[in-house]
């Protein structure tokens, strides 16, 4: 037990929730410390823009600054990145970039599927074209590459979606699929490879997850690959199988994977080892959105809509809830409160403790969502194909 | 020179000094701009030359700096440097060009419209300045777009169209609608707005040749199945690889194998394989098959070769390899992948390999293509030996099917 609690404890070192820098939050884990609203309703938008285009993107936010990508054009070739006020919801600047891929998709997703990233200097933004740029937090255009360019068979006709993280000045991106299939270690102030691993020809939407600085977990039908960013050796291998779609979550030095169900893996930073097997549980298994854990819990939705509340240390079940689907994006989760998205925009407030979890509130939005929700300072961002929110409480 | 120096001093009462102070400050000025001149441009060459895998980052990243901070005066100077230009030193350069719109109160839109008057620029470049006076002056730039529909660049023959299918939607009259609809068919190339056109066409018993319209190729001589036992059929290099001969007979899987033609009356050029070699039930699985046709071209041109597939395939043009992909069933749309192909002047070949996998699934049992040659902007290129579309009962003949989408 005190050797779990070790496991679980180094994630209070982690940079504050003033920022939501990747697709699954400053921890990989989908949680924030951050206060979530405690009642949904028009009251409690701040503010709520149009997009000129579609993206299924999650919003990065940083320095009150968020950063969102689309598509748009007849062809969907015109990849956009907005730098948008927090307080205000302003634009303050869009660069727009010509696709050099191919930008065929299945008509669910978008070109701008993938989720940017940023290291609080730069913003690192890739699409299913497999255009990667980078700006700084001003627009200025700092390093672009057409991984398309570089590798002619890097695509995937249904779209890519896999998200990039950045770890000890290196951006990791999966470009993985059937045909030409890489993970890319890319110097972070130079666009420049740094490594490059020739990865398993088969489709993969699933996205690395930071294990500690400098050290990546990447996620395939095989597994899980523990890769050192600086040179893009593996350090230990998950051969257990694991989902193509849903993307793994940590909380210190364990990770969820979702493998046979749900999988937990304890990882030692020191050690080559392959991870040691906490446990499994079919009863976890994720739909299309990633597990998100929080506290002494972690929590999936499966493809039925069921909202399932998992012990961390044995993977027991310990409640479930019924929730309104479908669900594409991935929920957020603090201490207490769980928010769920399902693809008509219904939001689902989710109240929870050891024993139960209760919907406390729901509010729709109208919207086609399948973006994942960022939480960041007192807000709550989401954004469908065509708009962007601010969520509040409205009681602070 | 030095006598008309004085002689225009003496005239016009000017102090000696102040006259060559004037000058002198004159000439600074020149140089200056020179100096702004020249500096824009080895800014610009340095875009220009970026390379893959990041090649030429770190100080394409310097020289983009000097260019956002350029007034904006420059922009058609800018967006000249596009002309050329790789995907990837386009990007750079028109990013640029985002950065000094977004932040001038004047853009100089009568050189935008100069530049965008001028086809020889590049397409994607003369549309971003037609964005950008549309920004600033949405009524003349309706005016200009109106007047695009021959346009080389697609996205402004992309919007001209549109205008003309909306006048056609406020037209009252049949025959005026008809005739509104008919222009804007002559000039789409995109195909939902071809789709779009045509549906409201034919409602009024209008009859239209899609596959002239789009140059998809519908004659093809099939030959197949080879074996792609667990995929390995895909690097194999069976005999139609090495020759085409259309009066060999091969050894194929748990057959002998001839070619034999096919025509395909689909109006979007789909040539389907389960047709052309019919096989049991839901169709052949772990195959490979072999289409080939030839092309006359009057002179030599570079063109692109457009695919959809869903299957693995592998394209030959006039005997070399042009693109290769091993994915299956991710998908298929008209205009896929865009493939350039040099063809030369008289006849040429075309030999397309389609790999069926093994997967049982029902919705896996598609194996076909669709190819077309056209330009950059989706205009068909036409061969000189094209044949009229195959009617129905003539591709009937060969197995081939009409297909109403």
């Amino acid at each position: 037990m005190a050797c779990f609690i070790t496991l679980l404890g180094s994630d209070a070192l982690v940079q504050g929730d003033q920022s939501w820098p990747s697709f699954q939050g400053p921890r990989g884990s989908g949680a924030t410390t951050e206060r979530l609203p405690q009642e949904l309703g028009g009251k409690n938008i701040s503010w709520e823009r149009m997009l000129p285009g579609y993206g299924l993107s999650t919003p990065v936010v940083h320095s009150n600054k968020v950063f969102i990508t689309c598509s748009s054009g007849p062809e969907q070739d015109r990849l956009r990145v907005l730098c948008i006020d927090g307080t205000k919801g302003q634009s303050l600047w869009e660069r727009q970039f010509w696709a050099t891929g191919r930008t065929m998709c299945h008509e669910k997703t978008s070109v701008a599927a993938p989720t940017p990233c940023t290291d609080g200097v730069r913003i690192y933004a890739l699409f299913s074209s497999n255009d990667l740029v980078c700006l700084d937090f001003d627009g200025n255009l700092i390093w672009l590459r057409g991984i398309t360019a570089d590798y002619p068979n890097v695509s995937n006709s249904l779209g890519m979606a896999s998200s990039l993280v950045v770890t000890d000045g290196v951006v990791v991106a999966q470009v993985e699929n059937d045909s030409e299939s890489y993970a890319i270690g890319i110097d972070a102030v130079t666009g420049k490879n740094i490594w490059k691993i020739e990865r398993e020809k088969s489709a993969n939407w699933t996205s690395p997850l930071v294990l500690s600085p400098g050290l990546v977990g990447l996620q395939s039908k095989s597994g899980i690959d523990a890769v050192d960013t600086a040179d893009g050796h593996f350090l230990w291998k998950y051969d257990g199988g694991a989902s193509t779609i849903p993307s793994s979550c940590r909380k210190g030095n364990v990770l969820f994977v979702p493998s046979k169900g749900l999988t937990a893996l304890a990882y030692n930073l020191s050690s080559q080892k392959s991870p040691k097997q906490l446990w499994s549980s079919s009863r976890l298994s994720p739909g299309t959105s990633s597990p998100v854990v929080v506290s002494n819990t972690v929590f999936t939705i499966s493809r039925g809509d069921v909202l399932t509340a998992g012990d961390i240390e044995t993977g027991e079940r310990r409640w479930q809830l019924r929730l309104k689907g479908p669900f594409s994006a991935t929920p957020v989760v603090n201490g207490d409160t769980l928010l769920a998205v399902n693809e008509t925009g219904l939001i689902q407030l989710v109240h929870f403790d050891d024993e139960q979890g209760e919907l406390k509130d729901t509010f729709h939005l109208e919207n086609q969502i399948l973006a994942s929700p960022a939480i960041a300072g007192d807000g709550v961002f989401l954004r469908s194909n065509s708009r962007l929110w601010k969520f509040v409480d409205a009681k602070q | 020179m030095r006598k008309s120096v004085y002689k225009l001093i003496r005239n016009h009462n000017v102090s000696p000094v102040l006259f060559f102070l004037a000058i002198s400050c004159c000439l600074v000025a020149l140089g200056a701009a020179a100096s702004v001149a020249e500096t824009l441009d080895a800014n610009l060459k340095t875009l220009q030359s970026v390379g893959n895998e990041g090649k030429g980052n770190p100080s394409a990243a310097v020289a983009w700096q000097e260019v956002a901070d350029c007034k904006s005066d420059s922009i058609p100077t800018i967006l000249s440097a596009i002309d050329g230009a790789s995907p990837l030193s386009a990007n750079w350069i028109r990013t640029a060009v985002d950065a000094i719109a977004g932040r001038s109160r004047k853009i100089p839109l009568e050189d935008l419209e100069v530049f965008l008057s001028d086809v020889r620029h590049d397409p994607r470049a003369r549309r971003l300045a037609w964005e950008l006076i549309q920004q600033r002056n949405p009524k003349r730039a309706e005016t200009i777009i109106s007047s695009m529909l021959d346009d080389p660049g697609v996205e402004l023959r992309y919007d001209a169209v549109d205008r003309l299918i909306q006048k056609a939607s406020q037209a009252n009259e049949e025959l005026a609608v008809n005739e509104i609809l008919r222009k804007a068919l002559d000039a789409a190339r995109n195909v939902d707005q071809v789709k779009q056109i045509t549906t409201a066409l034919r409602k009024s018993g209008q009859i239209i040749d899609l596959q002239h319209h789009f140059g998809f190729l519908a004659g093809w001589y099939v030959a197949g199945p080879f074996d792609n036992t667990d995929g390995k059929g895909f690097a194999t290099v069976y005999p139609p690889e090495e020759n085409v001969d259309l009066q060999a007979l091969y050894a194929g899987k748990g057959m002998q194998v001839l070619w034999h033609e096919f025509l395909t009356a689909d109006p979007y050029g789909m040539v389907d394989i389960n047709k052309a070699i019919p096989g049991p039930g839901d169709g052949l699985k772990e195959v490979v098959a072999y289409a080939f046709t030839t092309f006359t071209m009057p002179v030599g041109q570079e063109v692109e070769v457009r695919l959809g597939c869903k299957n693995a395939w592998k394209i030959w043009g006039n005997g070399s390899l042009l693109f290769e992909r091993d994915e299956y069933h991710r998908g298929m749309r008209i205009d896929q992948y865009r493939i350039p192909f040099e063809m030369r002047e008289g006849e040429n070949t075309l030999l397309v390999k389609l790999c069926q996998d093994g997967q049982a699934k029902d919705w896996t049992k598609e194996w076909q293509f669709q190819l077309r040659l056209c330009d950059a902007s989706g205009t068909p290129v036409l061969g000189s030996d094209r044949r009229p579309t195959p009617r129905h009962s003539e591709a009937e003949a060969t197995h081939g099917e009409l297909q109403i989408p």
